[in-house]
């Protein structure tokens, strides 16, 4: 279990007095001139060290990223653009830091776009968090009112401007291109890759786009070692994360914890156990809508990180922890999602605009078993369809719930087809 | 998603004076000639204003960014938070449907909203003052079942919370944050169990929502309190 001092968000339910004097007592803003006098390659190394892997879904190494950027040039800018579009289903992580560690964020912005030398950074927050979105700039205004951001951001001759930008309701925004399109006013709809926004991003410049708890994390690895930070979790997955629980259990909450906590730890500790005990756990979906969902029996040895979760056709995803028990109609459930799916599917690639539209209309059919059998493959050959075929991972975020469904729960939906196909012979 | 702007619009559109500086700085937070990235919060800005978008508010926009008005009306239609219809003039009220909040009752909600409101998302109410629509994940998944009312969050609601909630919205503006008495996203009973001295008097959402200009005028009511 992660001890009080060891963790980086100290003040995640905004309980502690969130003005900056505070913070700066706390802690935070203590020393960042040190860490960019040290130089940019110092930065990117000790990221690397630290094993931190980006914390948005996809785990990709952040020290790697930063490392992809180009060497400054005085005619094409470099951006660095903050991911605070969190609209996973399941996830609402960020919203803690936005509102109550902002300071945490816009720290990490000045690191981390000294080292990969841009000099403006674009927070993009997604539409609906309004409020957040208002404690954030509240808090840039103090950072600016301090000099620790502008033309001589803490004393350290590095010029940084941070502005706040939003989206307006569209799930498709968190892939990062889609992001920069909605971020130029345009349409999301995401961009053919390559060119990588390392080398053609917003505006066409190179651009690294980064999730909050990323970035947020940023300073408090450098202030305690990269070493500090690596030795929570396995090998390669390492780190604190904040998790996201919801769903069937007795106290929903957001929390820090160490990577590769057991799952069964993860929600008895903090979420006060599954409604109904644990012997009532249908299944859990470990990181977000997105990833395909672990079966009961899975659970009891399940570890949530990157490798584990990998190996067992699943994901860690956002490290949002969706919690189903036994009352669930979990058909139900994950046709709620393939909705979702279609209701935020750009639109652009032929596959994922119309491929979701069958699958949530296949998967409405196979809530009350008003189904052939053959519809089961018929919509898993249209998943496999899908997936891979699009341009963004959208579509593939589609037919992974589908798909983990039908691997561990193929014979409850068939029993579901059976027994109405016998009830209609009764009747007649 | 194709959705059609309403077919009656009005006359003109024209921002507020404080609306108008106000749009004229967020032009200055993007490079030179690339104004068209202030598109979003501009349109955000006048929905806020009138309740809806409309033709000639996309076409002010357009001006103002120096854009073709199919720009601004592919950007409105493409983003789902930007109403093309009047919404209930007091309150449209925004009830998660996705997963997390479903397992947890949000069904519930959507039938207190027709029985309440009206029988179909987006039509107001007889008297014109609210309007409900199901929307996907708004990212408050440990305090579900969670809606939306313009900036804010009511959270952790249950059917009598929800139905209480939206009688006391004829008079007043009811405060948001969770209903059932957590501070922000802790487990529920921590605040009691933990030492953890308590530094703030509410999260910064709900701070905020008491700071707006929102409350300056209009009657606070705390239905917390309601039974």
């Amino acid at each position: 279990m992660l001890n009080e001092k060891d963790k980086i968000f100290s003040n995640l339910y905004g309980f502690k007095d969130r003005s900056i004097n505070s913070v700066i007592s706390r802690g935070q803003w203590d020393g960042t001139e040190k860490f960019i006098k040290n130089g940019s390659s110092w930065i990117i190394e000790e990221i690397k060290n630290s094993g931190l892997r980006g914390r948005g879904g996809a785990g990709f190494p952040t020290g790697l990223k930063w490392s992809f950027m180009p060497k400054p040039n005085p005619t094409k800018p470099s951006y660095l653009v903050i991911n605070a579009d969190e609209s996973e289903p399941g996830t609402c992580k960020d919203r803690e830091i936005l509102r109550h560690e902002p300071h945490s964020l816009i720290e990490g912005c000045l690191i981390a776009g000294f080292a990969m030398g841009a000099n403006v950074a674009y927070i993009y927050v997604r539409g609906e968090y309004v409020r957040e979105r208002e404690a954030l700039q509240i808090a840039i205004d103090e950072a600016y009112s301090k000099g620790f951001l502008g033309t001589n951001a803490k004393k350290t001759g590095w010029k940084f401007d941070i502005y706040v930008h939003h989206g307006a309701g569209a799930y498709i925004c968190g892939e990062e291109t889609a992001l920069l399109e909605s971020l130029e006013g345009k349409k999301g709809m995401p961009r053919m890759k390559p060119p990588f926004p390392a080398m053609a991003g917003l505006y066409g410049c190179p651009t690294t786009v980064n999730n909050v708890e990323s970035i947020a994390v940023v300073p408090t690895i450098l202030r305690r070692g990269a070493s500090w930070f690596s030795k929570f979790g396995r090998t390669n997955n390492t780190g604190t994360k904040l998790f996201c629980l919801s769903g069937h259990i007795n106290k929903p909450c957001v929390v820090e914890e160490e990577m590769s906590i057991p799952l069964k730890e993860l929600i008895e500790k903090y979420g006060g156990g599954i409604i109904g005990g644990w012997d009532n756990l249908k299944a859990v979906i470990p990181g977000g809508s997105s990833v395909p969902l672990l079966p009961a029996k899975l659970c009891n040895d399940a570890i949530m990180d990157f490798d584990w979760l990998r190996e067992n056709q699943s994901g860690l995803g956002t490290g949002a922890v969706i919690v189903m028990n036994s009352d669930t109609d979990i058909v139900k459930a994950i046709w709620r999602l393939s909705k979702f799916y279609n209701h935020e599917s750009c639109g652009q690639c032929t596959p994922c605009r119309e491929g979701t539209g069958w699958m949530m209309r296949v998967m409405k059919r196979l809530i009350s078993g008003d189904a052939k059998l053959e519809d089961i493959d018929n919509l898993l050959e249209i998943t496999k369809q899908v997936e891979g075929h699009t341009i963004c991972a959208l579509g593939d975020a589609a037919a992974w719930p589908i798909q983990g469904l039908f691997r561990h729960f193929r014979s409850e939906v068939e029993e579901r087809i059976r027994n109405k196909v016998s009830s209609k012979i009764a009747a007649e | 998603m194709f959705r059609r702007i309403d077919k009656n619009q009005p006359k003109a559109f024209e921002f507020s004076k404080a609306n108008l500086s106000w749009a004229k700085k967020q032009i200055l937070k993007y490079p030179k000639d690339r104004q068209q990235s202030a598109v979003i919060p501009l349109l955000y800005r006048a929905q806020e204003q009138e309740g809806w978008i409309s033709k000639p508010a996309i076409e002010v926009i357009a001006k103002m960014l120096k854009i073709a008005p199919i720009r601004v009306y592919e950007v409105a239609s493409f983003y789902f938070m930007f109403h093309l219809s009047p919404v209930g003039k007091k309150a449209h009220i925004q009830v998660c449907g996705t997963t997390p909040c479903m397992l947890r009752g949000s069904e519930k909600l959507i039938e207190i909203c027709k029985q309440k409101i009206s029988k179909n998302q987006k039509q107001p109410s007889s008297n014109g003052k609210l309007s409900w629509e199901e929307v996907e994940c708004i990212g408050a998944c440990s305090n579900s079942p969670v809606i939306q009312i313009g900036s804010d969050y009511y959270e952790d609601l249950s059917e009598e919370s929800f139905s209480s909630l939206l009688d006391s919205l004829i008079d007043g503006y009811p405060e948001p944050g969770s209903q059932k008495k957590r501070f922000s996203s802790e487990p529920e009973g921590f605040l009691n169990s933990s030492k953890i001295k308590i530094e703030e008097n509410k999260n910064a959402s709900v701070e905020l929502f008491l700071e707006s200009s929102l409350l300056k005028n209009t009657k606070k009511v705390n239905i917390r309190k309601v039974k």
